[in-house]
């Protein structure tokens, strides 16, 4: 078995000295596996998200985690997952798109049965005609489950997010899952450059009695437990118990923000602050408004970017104070439905000046001229259009 | 722990409710209970909602006497009548969504196995003749292909009975329920020899009329999963609504049917059984 020492987790996560590796998505995730102590990782197979799993299970047989299997289909990792979480142990899975629907009963549970568990989110196409091919609509399916959604826009992210998702999942006051998305095949099996903490060092182990709700492992009082009853009356008593429960998990949603602060630097980032027209994007996106952002400057525009990390808890009070002076905003995504356009729309008192799209799918890049496209419109620039012949 | 965290600390009796004072001094924690007391001790559970004249009801109860150690064990359940009954005993018990008991058994029993490698916890489902055979059945099967070690206890009803009657794999063919208007088209799901072919070490097949039995078979599935596999017990736990059984005869229809479709059956791994023939010749040491 490996030797590991556990160091803090503040530590490890701050503090912790960085070594530079150029590696993929798939294994910046597992890289951040091997480090965060964790018990039991479940697998199922599916394109893109395989690999992780692939080298989670890797990190098994070497010794890092102590148990892993490949389940029967997602709805049986994701329930396994929720039976592990519960008896104490601290535990990972990662699926993609259909995998991610599939499992998507036992997943939109975990927050309200309290499961403090790490998903990977490595998106795909979930809708016809199939594809295996990038495509994020799948996050949209997430947004109303009440667990922490964040989206990954590099290899680097990938590693910071898994490893810090283990550290706020289990806070007293958050205690609920972490889905960490990113595209598949654009970032997990594409390098980049990622500094990650020394691999002799890792989390302490989860106390599963630091908890709101009590483990099912018959060593604590009271001998009469009943974990996640469902409610069964129709009365008002029950409608309450159903209320408030719900309200304490989006409250806890809500609570994990200061840890995203502490842990990730704050929910978004800002390039250029003073711009008149920013480009509002997460994931892979983010990196091409970055990439746009570049392109304007050399162009004399002002352009600004918002990266947004966080996708639940969204970061409302934030991204008004940014776009408070905008003049524009641009919106590209990787999916048909715009479910980034219509949050912040939905988060902005002057919404008309969102610009949705441009949107990219069912596998397509998102070449950063489609996004100047959209800046010249926002700007009243007429381009004539270069014809290639 | 087991027992440590059972017993009330000590100058806090009078505090605690008069109900779990009764459970710790008559209850079964920390004894072997013989079924046949049943009435004489504080039983683990005793108020739930079912029907009268339920026999789902009755089994839950035996059930809950019979078990070997009931201060380390967790049930686990899924939507159905039986989750009535197991969701108000003093055993931890976890209901989880449709039809996942096998594979957030699966999680758990891992987790406890990781957690507490020297000490003995038993993880048991039960769970109806739907959330086991039906919309269960890929992560039943699987946790029993995967050797899991805990016991599957499915009280079949042969009807959907929580939700208002409909078939089920588990109905007999030709009945006429909800969602079968013309009566039920194929025959019963044949559970027990999937068990045995799926890689069950211990399966048992009874219709509830012998409480000892009962008492005895779930012992030894629940002492087999410790030690070997996965077990499997398919009892009879008819629907008395649905089916139209006047209360007054129920017990007669549990007599017809084991002379019918249900008869009791046991098989078991002969490693099984070898540690069975163990216990028993012990057992009769000490007794001489």
């Amino acid at each position: 078995m490996p030797e590991q020492k556990v160091v803090d987790a503040d530590y490890l996560l701050l503090e912790a000295p960085r070594e530079r590796k150029f590696i993929t998505g798939a294994q910046a995730m597992a890289e951040a596996v091997k480090r965060a102590n964790v018990d039991i990782a479940i697998a199922y197979p599916i394109t893109p998200q395989s690999e992780v799993m692939h080298l989670v299970g890797d990190i098994w047989a070497q010794g890092y985690l102590k148990d892993y299997y490949r389940a029967e289909e997602e709805y049986g990792a994701m329930s396994a997952i929720a039976g592990a979480v519960r008896g104490g142990a601290r535990a990972f899975s990662a699926t993609s798109g259909p995998g991610l629907l599939r499992g998507l009963e036992a997943i939109a549970s975990w927050p309200g049965h309290r499961i403090p568990a790490v998903l990977g989110v490595l998106t795909r196409v979930v809708n016809a005609p199939l594809s295996i091919q990038p495509d994020n609509v799948e996050i949209s399916y997430l947004l109303n489950c009440g667990m922490v959604v964040l989206h990954a826009e590099n290899q680097q992210d990938v590693f910071d997010f898994t490893l810090a998702s283990f550290v706020i999942s289990e806070k007293v006051d958050v205690y609920i899952p972490i889905a960490v998305c990113t595209e598949g095949f654009f970032v997990t099996h594409a390098k980049g450059y990622v500094n990650m903490t020394p691999e002799d060092m890792k989390l302490p182990p989860r106390d599963p009695y630091k908890a709101p709700v009590p483990p099912t492992d018959c060593e604590i009082p009271p001998a009469r437990i009943q974990r996640d009853a469902p409610v069964q009356k129709s009365n008002f008593m029950s409608y309450l118990i159903h209320a408030v429960w719900q309200q304490e998990i989006w409250a806890s949603n809500i609570r994990a923000m200061k840890y995203i602060y502490k842990y990730l630097g704050g929910p978004i980032e800002v390039v250029n602050p003073e711009a008149e027209v920013f480009i509002v994007a997460s994931g892979c996106a983010a990196a091409q408004g970055r990439e746009a952002v570049r392109y304007a400057q050399l162009e004399g525009l002002n352009v600004g970017l918002v990266k947004v990390k966080s996708i639940r808890p969204f970061p409302e009070k934030e991204i008004r104070e940014v776009l408070s002076k905008a003049k524009a905003i641009i919106v590209p995504e990787h999916n048909i439905v715009g479910w980034l356009a219509k949050e912040v729309k939905a988060t902005i008192p002057n919404n008309d000046i969102v610009i949705g799209g441009p949107r990219v799918y069912g596998g397509m890049t998102l070449p950063v001229e489609l996004i100047m496209e959209k800046v010249y419109q926002a700007l009243g620039i007429k381009k004539e259009k270069k014809v290639v012949v | 722990m087991g027992l440590e965290y059972v017993r009330i600390s000590p100058g806090f009796e009078k505090y605690m409710p008069k109900d779990y004072v009764d459970l710790v001094q008559y209850g079964q924690f920390g004894k072997q209970i013989d079924v046949q007391q049943l009435g004489q001790f504080k039983e683990l559970v005793e108020e739930h909602p079912m029907c009268a004249g339920c026999f789902m009801a009755y089994f839950v109860r035996v059930f809950y006497a019979a078990l070997p150690n009931p201060e380390d064990t967790i049930v686990i359940g899924t939507a159905g009548c039986a989750r009535l009954a197991l969701s108000q005993a003093a055993v931890p018990f976890i209901y989880g969504n449709y039809g996942d008991t096998n594979a957030v058994a699966s999680g758990l029993k891992r987790a406890l196995s990781i957690r507490f490698p020297d000490k003995t916890k038993d993880v048991v489902v039960i769970a109806g003749d739907g959330g086991l055979i039906d919309i269960g059945f890929g992560m039943t099967m699987h946790s029993w292909f995967r050797r899991e070690k805990f016991t599957t206890i499915m009280v079949d009803n042969e009807v959907y009975g929580n939700t208002g009657g409909q078939e089920s794999g588990m109905s007999p063919k030709g009945v006429q329920l909800k969602m079968a208007p013309k009566g039920k088209q194929f025959d019963k799901i044949n559970a027990v020899e999937l068990a045995k072919t799926a890689g069950c070490v211990y399966v048992a097949k009874l219709s509830p009329t012998n409480p000892k039995r009962i008492a005895k078979t779930i012992k030894r599935a629940i002492l087999a999963a410790r030690h070997f596999g996965p077990t499997f017990i398919h009892a009879y736990t008819s629907c008395n609504i649905e089916y139209s059984i006047p209360t007054e005869k129920v017990l007669e229809d549990a007599r017809k049917r084991e002379k019918q479709d249900f008869a009791f059956y046991e098989w078991m791994t002969d490693e099984v059984k070898e540690f069975f023939e163990e216990i028993e010749k012990k057992t009769e040491e000490v007794k001489a």
